[in-house]
């Protein structure tokens, strides 16, 4: 009889009925496409994030920022031409070519046996270390040299921005008319023994090899491929870095389709270390822990045992994330979860209303069956029985706009933008002041499609939530249900 | 008052349990800040098998006796007997039980449940029973049979005459067996032919011993009675002549 009635009494009230569900199927779609958004930009962030710090890397430890001026770095690269630097044509013209290879001078190193320090902290399953560098090449044509009176405007001459050409200030010191162009791009030194975690854990030889522990000490380079591409180098060319002719013997790519790997160039780390003359240092140590439940606690003892270093977690890094990505991130995760709460609060208020209103409708329908001895339990069980299946056809039509709307995202498969941190540039700031992953810069920014992933727990949730919804709404119908006296129900129909 | 019984059984009979014994009965309710009182202090006993009318003037207190009788409500002051329990004392448990157990109940407007079928409203009468379904369907069938609507049982009331609606009415009210029919202008939305139809139910089921109280305007049903009570201004006393 139970079924029956419950049946009977949701067909017969068909308008409520829709209305309350409808309402919960909107909120339930809205948790589930929100949900599944907000996991779709978490992959996304992830996955942006691989193509600069690896696969598998939990924690880095980098050196404490520095203001330009402190700690070595002098604010940009230093080019320092001597009276016989360049060579000069029958015109007069002379020709000058530099490269430099420099440290981030917005952040400090940090002293190579801090790997030590690191690996032996419980809780690492690996560590390996970086050292990050830009190498500028500096290429101009002087319309005439200048004589060692006039060489105080030359000495440490402060470049502006990479990549930029321009004529020199005519007039000043003595150089007038000439034309320079200024090239830059990444070297990261890596240590080839590990790759399991750090940069190069998300990429994949695409030609020539990897680096191996046999290179050390030797000049050779792999190459990324977007770099290579542009620069038009392959394997077994030579790339100028720091003044040092390196053999490329391989490319690397990301992963990810549509990212760059962590860096330009790739070298073996003692050679960077000794050619950028920075000594035995690193700009990161990329830290693996054995577990995710233990990245917590090894971050607090990287924090302990290296107070001069910052130690930054993928939560940290996400916040340096920028791009359309940062701002979906924000827009679902603030926005969305909001409205799907609001939304969710809107339609149990809905289903409560609706319920009280029907009790109150059906007040002579429950005096009766009090009347003919259907006791006060049965008749709330009855109540709110109604109302949880009216919220489970809600939940499951919610279940199934949401996957409507999961798999209208996957089909349309937007493409998001982002910049895991921001480019490293001549003479402007570099990825200081957010605290987080700041060792290697990025390439450009990489575009990643969004996906909305869905977990058949998020599923089992939403409907939990409907469920949920339904016996409040029949905690209050069955509330006002049992409080009707059948005698004054009978009386106030008579 | 008090009232001097008038058992309906044969004289020679040895007196049977009332069905039921009203001493000293008080209703008062509080309305709009004023205190009234419905019943003052109702002295009655209705006999097992009896056919009891019980008439008087609107506001009279005959809705709130029967629903005192019914264990819809329990009295301000005084018992209600109903066999051996006293209503007036009963908890809210007990009452449910001699609702579901020993009373039946008929209401001038019918009460069926429209999107169930007269099977079915039959059938919500004995939910709280808690009978298995074989014994469920045959006091619904025996039910229906004995108000001549065998063959209406998959019809929702909306497909019924007034008169079916109040004889499935009534077949819920006596499928679960009570010991006494309570009914409340039974026939008060009836025009005359089904007046006399459902009056003639109620009859047939008192001649086969179900105890009936009916309060009724209409003398017509008040004179098929065997007994007639009159409710005034919350004192009862016996018309029957």
């Amino acid at each position: 009889m139970y079924w029956t009635y419950l049946r009977r009494e949701l067909s017969g009230r068909k308008k409520q009925t829709t209305i309350v569900a409808a309402g919960l199927a909107i909120a339930i779609a809205l948790v589930i496409i929100v949900n599944a958004l907000s996991a779709g930009v978490r992959d996304a962030q992830a996955q942006a994030l691989e193509s600069v710090y690896g696969v598998g890397t939990d924690l880095t430890v980098t050196g404490a920022q520095t203001e330009p001026g402190e700690g070595g770095g002098r604010g940009g690269p230093q080019f320092d031409f001597g009276d016989d630097e360049g060579t000069t044509d029958d015109d007069g013209t002379t020709s000058l070519s530099q490269s430099r290879l420099m440290t981030d001078f917005l952040r400090g190193t940090i002293d190579a046996a801090t790997l030590d320090t690191v690996a032996g902290i419980d809780g690492v399953a690996a560590a390996s270390g970086a050292l990050s560098l830009t190498n500028t090449t500096f290429d101009g044509e002087l319309p005439q040299r200048p004589d060692a009176s006039d060489t105080e405007g030359t000495d440490a001459q402060q470049m502006p921005a990479d990549g930029q050409s321009g004529d020199m200030p005519g007039g000043g010191g003595g150089f007038g008319g000439g034309s320079f162009d200024v090239d830059s791009f990444t070297v990261l030194g890596v240590e080839a023994s590990d790759t399991s975690v750090g940069p190069l854990s998300a990429a994949q030889v695409s030609d020539g090899r990897a680096l191996s522990d046999a290179d050390a000490g030797a000049d050779v380079a792999v190459l990324d491929a977007s770099y290579a591409a542009s620069a038009e180098l392959a394997v077994g060319d030579t790339v100028d870095i720091g003044g040092t002719a390196f053999e490329i013997v391989g490319i690397v790519a990301s992963t990810s389709a549509d990212a760059d790997t962590a860096a330009n160039v790739y070298i073996p780390l003692d050679v960077a270390q000794d050619l950028s003359g920075a000594g035995d240092v690193v700009s990161t140590v990329y830290v693996q822990a054995a577990s995710s439940d233990q990245i917590s606690s090894v971050q607090s003892a990287l924090e302990e045992a290296l107070p001069d270093t910052t130690v930054s977690s993928q939560s940290d890094l996400a916040s340096t994330v920028s791009g359309s990505l940062s701002s979906a991130s924000s827009l679902i995760t603030s926005l969305g979860t909001w409205l799907s709460v609001i939304v969710l609060a809107v339609a149990v208020a809905l289903a409560v209303l609706f319920t009280i209103s029907g009790i109150s409708r059906r007040t002579r329908e429950i005096g009766t069956l009090k009347a003919i001895g259907w006791s006060n339990g049965r008749v709330v069980g009855q109540v709110a029985g109604e109302s949880v299946v009216q919220a489970l056809i809600g939940g499951v039509l919610g279940v199934a706009l949401g996957l409507a709307g999961v798999l209208a995202v996957t089909v349309i498969s937007p493409t998001i933008s982002s910049a895991p941190a921001a480019e490293n540039t001549m003479g402007q700031g570099g990825p200081g002041g957010m605290g987080g992953f700041a060792g290697p810069v990025s390439q450009t920014a990489a575009d990643i499609v969004l996906t909305a992933p869905l977990s058949l727990w998020i599923i089992v949730v939403a409907l939990l939530l409907a469920v949920a919804g339904g016996l409040v709404a029949g905690a209050f119908g069955g509330w006002r249900a049992a409080r009707l006296s059948p005698a004054e129900a009978l009386r106030a129909v008579a | 008052m008090t009232m001097i019984d008038r058992s309906a059984t044969d004289a020679v009979a040895a007196p049977a349990t009332p069905a039921y014994r009203l001493a000293g009965v008080t209703k008062t309710y509080r309305q709009k800040g004023r205190v009234v009182q419905a019943l003052k202090g109702v002295d009655v006993e209705i006999a097992q098998g009896d056919f009891v009318t019980i008439q008087g003037p609107t506001g009279g207190g005959k809705s709130t006796l029967l629903q005192l009788l019914g264990a819809l409500d329990r009295p301000t002051d005084g018992h209600v007997m109903i066999g051996d329990t006293d209503l007036a004392k009963a908890s809210a448990a007990d009452l449910e039980r001699v609702r579901a157990t020993e009373i039946g109940f008929v209401f001038q407007a019918f009460n069926l449940i429209p999107t169930l079928t007269a099977a079915e409203n039959v059938d919500m009468g004995l939910e709280p029973l808690g009978l298995g379904r074989a014994d469920r369907d045959a006091r619904i069938a025996d039910a229906l049979e004995r108000v001549g609507l065998a063959d209406r049982a998959d019809h929702r009331p909306g497909e019924l005459s007034g008169g079916q609606q109040q004889r499935v009415a009534i077949a819920r009210a006596i499928a679960k067996r009570p010991r006494v029919l309570l009914a409340d202008e039974p026939t008060g939305n009836l025009d005359e032919s089904m007046r006399d139809d459902i009056l003639a139910v109620l009859e047939q089921l008192n001649a086969e011993g179900l105890t009936l109280l009916v309060v009724t305007h209409d003398s017509a049903v008040a004179r098929r009675a065997r007994r007639r009570l009159r409710l005034d201004k919350g004192t009862i006393r016996d018309i029957t002549r």
